[in-house]
């Protein structure tokens, strides 16, 4: 039997129907060891549905998949020893404290009663728990929450860590906190797979992005990647005199061989596929007398690569995000 | 104030070097359910109060049943003492294990056992340990009860030593009837539906038994069901030990059922309990 060294997690063809509904409808997924995969979606697209069935919670209902080549269905138990996973709700129990929390599960994991004990404290101390530590979850903060559940995924330190949306509900500093915490543990090895809703958090983390629509990956390629399937960058510029409109536009034609659109008066946009060529344009300009007052580059943002590949756009997953976090419309 | 997060991941091991096992022994299956019995008994220390049904029900049961009865059934209070101690024991005990259920009902429901599922333990440990804390309540139940029936004047002739043995008796068939409605834990769902269908197996289970009154007073077709329940040989063998410290057929009898219903309902309860994974 090979093993690949080389694949965190290799999915084909998974599939997880409930009812009449397809949550997951033919998921393939490949994430390389040593990097952070990025799952997109809005809500309801099938990312906790296919996490689920990566971390043998789920059993799909066609399809495979292997964690470090170990199939998640014969070889579940293996699968568990190699994963970390810390779900959307906190996974821990919110009448114990946390050093209680972590102790059981450090005792499940086969640590010995000292050895629990030592490495729930370690856990604490390095995800700045350890003033809460005998505290109850009921009275702890949502990001709390969050870090100690983290913390209780990598007791065992798993190789592969599943995050399902890591980041949701928290403010943006503890949200800043926890990227640091995904990237440091990559940085020392570990493989992680997050699920998120925020472009911007897919665009900031990941190596690589799935991005999954109706159970479906409906693109998948690193961030630049998804950006260049969406268009090349363009070029704004704004004239200080809105009567040389037509002569920007006759330079822009002769020397990018290319056709610039005005979206508004001394507004011109220009497709940028050869930005080497973009200094003739500017010298073109100067020696034909055309002052300008700005001049921008613009990239496609992972929001308009979002619209054109799901071609629905992300309304409602701004809608979801701007309702949870009303401070980070206003940052 | 800043805190800067490290992870406490030194050194990975890389999955690929690892030698996992597919395969989870006995011993850790002990070890685990051990682990989760731990859990439950911190639960307990944490919320006391949901001991109080524990300890009032043998309390006011005892009383209740054996001032009703006591007369009409044995002529006074006294002779009626040795026959319904051991009957109320059995009832209370029993009933003590419909809460168990109820709580792994409630308790699946939280975000926890979705952790428990995900790592690589014993799949049937979070049920056997949950199953093995309630064990506590049924000692206390015990406890109460006994203690109940000597305040009210029951001497057991079989001495003390006898009355222990089938304490441990009751609890240990208690344990195994909580496998019945641990099931019903898994399978509902909701708490309040667990305790419903859990009251239908159990009055029948407790009251179509000899616990209360003697067999010979029912009607024959009620005779037969009640001398086949299993709950009356554990009564039956109750009395025998506690009345004259003897072991009688009825001793085994009850732990050949307790060793039947869990091997029904422990494969049937975990297959059920994955099966919601």
């Amino acid at each position: 039997m090979s093993r690949d060294t080389d694949w965190a997690v290799e999915a084909h063809g998974l599939v997880k129907t409930f009812g009449a509904s397809r949550a997951v409808d033919g998921v393939d997924l490949s994430v390389r060891t040593g990097t952070i995969y990025g799952v997109l979606g809005p809500n309801g697209a099938g990312k906790t549905t296919t996490i689920s069935m990566l971390a043998t919670l789920l059993r799909p209902d066609a399809g495979s998949a292997t964690i470090f080549g170990h199939d998640v269905q014969k070889e579940a138990q293996v699968v568990r020893q190699l994963i970390g996973v810390t779900a959307q709700f906190a996974s821990v129990d919110e009448r114990l404290s946390a050093t209680e929390n972590l102790v059981i599960f450090g005792r499940l994991l086969g640590l010995g009663r000292a050895e629990a004990k030592r490495k729930s404290a370690e856990l604490l101390e390095e995800f700045a728990l350890t003033e809460a530590a005998t505290r109850p979850i009921s009275k702890f903060s949502g990001g709390m929450r969050r870090r100690l559940d983290l913390a209780a995924s990598l007791i065992a330190q798993p190789p592969l860590i599943f995050l399902d949306e890591p980041t949701t509900g928290l403010d943006p500093r503890t949200r800043a906190q926890m990227y640091d915490t995904i990237r440091r543990l990559v940085a020392t090895g570990s493989t992680v797979l997050l699920t998120t809703q925020y472009l911007d958090e897919a665009d900031q983390l990941a190596d690589r992005i799935a991005v999954i629509d109706s159970g479906k990956v409906v693109a998948e390629g690193t961030s630049n990647e998804l950006k260049a399937s969406v268009g090349e960058s363009s070029l704004q510029l704004r004239l200080s005199d809105p009567a040389d409109v037509e002569d920007t536009r006759r330079a822009i034609a002769s020397v990018l061989g290319v056709e610039a659109t005005t979206s508004e008066p001394g507004r011109v946009t220009a497709p940028m596929t050869n930005p080497d060529a973009v200094t003739d344009l500017f010298i073109t300009l100067r020696e034909a007398g055309i002052r300008l007052t700005e001049m921008s580059v613009q990239k496609p943002t992972l929001d308009e690569a979002f619209l054109t590949l799901t071609g629905h756009g992300v309304a409602e997953t701004t809608e979801a995000r701007d309702a949870s976090e009303p401070e980070r419309v206003s940052a | 104030m800043t805190t800067t997060i490290t992870p406490a991941v030194p050194d990975i091991v890389p999955g690929a070097a690892r030698q996992p096992r597919n395969h989870v022994s006995l011993e850790q299956t002990v070890r685990n359910s051990f682990t989760m019995a731990y859990r439950g008994l911190l639960k307990i220390k944490r919320t006391p109060e949901q001991l109080i049904d524990v300890t009032l029900q043998p309390v006011i049961f005892t009383l209740m049943f054996t001032y009703i009865f006591g007369g009409a059934i044995a002529g006074n209070v006294s002779n009626y003492l040795p026959i319904i101690i051991p009957g109320i024991l059995a009832q209370t005990v029993i009933t003590t294990s419909v809460v168990t259920g109820v709580q792994l009902r409630e308790d699946m429901d939280k975000g926890v056992f979705d952790r428990f599922k995900s790592m690589p333990i014993a799949r049937i440990a979070p049920l056997s340990g949950a199953l093995l804390a309630d064990t506590v309540s049924y000692l206390i139940a015990t406890t109460i009860t006994f203690v109940m029936g000597f305040v009210l004047g029951w001497r057991p002739a079989g001495g003390l030593g006898a009355v222990i043995i089938a304490g441990l008796l009751v609890i240990v068939c208690a344990w195994a009837i909580s496998w019945v409605f641990a099931f019903f834990g898994v399978i509902a769902r909701s708490a309040s539906s667990v305790q419903g269908i859990s009251f239908l197996v159990l009055f029948p289970l407790t009251f179509l038994s000899n616990a209360f009154v003697p067999v010979d007073t029912m009607p024959g077709w009620l005779q037969g069901f009640v001398n086949a329940n299993p709950v009356s040989h554990l009564i039956t063998a109750v009395r025998d030990l506690t009345g004259s410290g003897t072991i009688g057929s009825d001793f085994f009898l009850a732990l050949v059922g307790a060793a039947v219903i869990v091997a029904v309902f422990a494969p049937l309860t975990v297959r059920a309990y994955m099966r919601k994974a």
